[in-house]
């Protein structure tokens, strides 16, 4: 279980996370989304114990991160700017992780070199390309047996084979070893199916926090046709409304039989119930926070 | 075997709960053969075993398969299955028949229909 209560980084004055909270359950994949800048990265580098918070506590499994050697060699990171030693080839990082982790496990590396086959397990990690070093980092990753795994943006230049491959073999140690998963990434399509919990991060905080079922049963959109009545009931919390003809679509919080319920007050020619996609509540949920998409022609 | 669409608008746990019923329904697995278990779907499919196991237990529910523990999950035999989806089909049953009155096939037509379904085409 990992709990975040309350912290907060600052750099040169700049509140980089302004009591940011969360809390991630065992056997869990756990997204991390937000736009540029709402402090993903720094969150994870907390997380990790890279970064000390100002203020706030951290504990995984009730230990402090924080300079905990213990603790940290039963989690794996792999962080978005990846660092390897000059010249290290995998085979030689192995060797290395290999007297960092005590539950290193050998025979799942040379297992895994039939996945990852366009590695060449003795070139120098560094002259390889983008993906194929986050392919390298998560070969060893996986090497280590972790109890938490830690990714920040780790499909982010692999190709879409690899992508599903890697979460694939993620999606298996869940079920079988019932690791726990936090991922940081913009592809909320992905996350959709990888994830059963949703952090949406804005300006150093957590704007909300919730099962991906809860959070898709907690907004809805509605198309519908008006009859003779030609106004919304009252308690209904309109996010959005467009209107197109006589179709008018209406994104509103609630689960879609609750819509649904309160509309048939108004008798409406026709209503239907659609579900929303992570990135339209993503964009939805942000919009109230005064963050959207821009007409501008140039 | 189960296939996601990404255009379809439905939740992926629905569509899962979809695929693992057509499999009983059709017969592809028989009543009381094993199906395939949370871990295979999740790494053939690179979708959370949560949500895989969210569509088995409302399936389990539902009465389309039943679960033996520490075995896995069995397909189910059709007298198990709960009256919601009957309901379910009449609505569905109800929309189509609108339909069919609106582009002006009348009730005899659709009466000889239910007499004399035409399967499959």
């Amino acid at each position: 279980m990992i709990e975040v209560k309350n912290i907060v980084k600052t750099f040169d004055g700049f509140e980089a996370l302004s009591g940011c909270s969360l809390e991630v359950k065992p056997g869990s994949v756990y997204g991390l989304v937000g736009p540029n800048g709402a402090g993903k990265s720094t969150l994870i580098r907390c997380l990790t114990g890279v970064y000390k918070p100002d203020s706030g506590q951290i504990s995984i499994d009730g230990e402090p991160i924080w300079e905990n050697a213990g603790l940290k060699s039963r989690i794996a990171y792999i962080p978005d700017d990846l660092y390897y030693f000059m010249s290290a080839s995998t085979r030689e990082m192995m060797n290395f992780y290999k007297g960092l982790y005590p539950k290193f496990d050998a025979s799942r590396y040379e297992k895994l070199k039939d996945v990852f086959t366009s590695i060449d397990e003795k070139a120098p990690i560094r002259r390889l390309s983008k993906g194929m070093q986050k392919q390298s980092a998560f070969w060893l990753a996986m090497c280590q047996c972790p109890d938490y795994v830690i990714l920040d943006e780790p499909v982010d230049g692999l190709d879409p084979v690899m992508r599903r491959q890697v979460w694939s073999i993620l999606m298996n140690e869940v079920a079988e070893r019932g690791i726990s998963v936090l991922v940081s990434s913009h592809n909320l399509r992905e996350l959709e199916d990888v994830c059963d919990h949703v952090g949406i991060m804005s300006h150093g905080k957590i704007l909300l926090q919730r099962s991906l079922s809860d959070l898709q049963d907690s907004i809805t959109k509605v198309q519908l046709v008006f009859n003779e009545i030609k106004e919304l009931p009252q308690n209904l919390e309109v996010l959005h409304r467009s209107e197109v003809g006589r179709i008018t679509t209406i994104i509103v919080r609630g689960s879609s039989g609750e819509v649904l319920n309160k509309l048939s007050t108004i008798d409406p020619l026709l209503a239907d119930a659609l579900p929303l996609t992570l990135e339209e509540i993503f964009i939805y949920e942000l919009g109230g926070e005064d963050y959207h998409v821009k007409d501008i022609i140039l | 075997m189960i296939t996601l669409n990404y255009r379809d608008s439905r939740p992926i746990y629905e569509q899962i709960k979809d695929g693992i019923k057509r499999l009983v329904v059709t017969g592809a697995v028989a009543a009381d053969e094993k199906l395939p278990s949370v871990r295979e779907l999740a790494s053939s499919l690179a979708i959370n075993p949560n949500t895989i196991q969210r569509a088995y237990r409302e399936l389990e529910q539902e009465g389309y398969v039943y679960t033996v523990a520490g075995k896995g999950s069995f397909a189910g035999s059709n007298h198990q299955i709960d009256t919601r989806r009957i309901d379910e089909l009449l609505a569905a049953f109800d929309k189509s028949v609108a339909e069919l009155r609106f582009l002006g096939i009348s009730t005899e037509e659709l009466c000889s229909r239910i007499h004399d379904p035409k399967e499959g085409e």
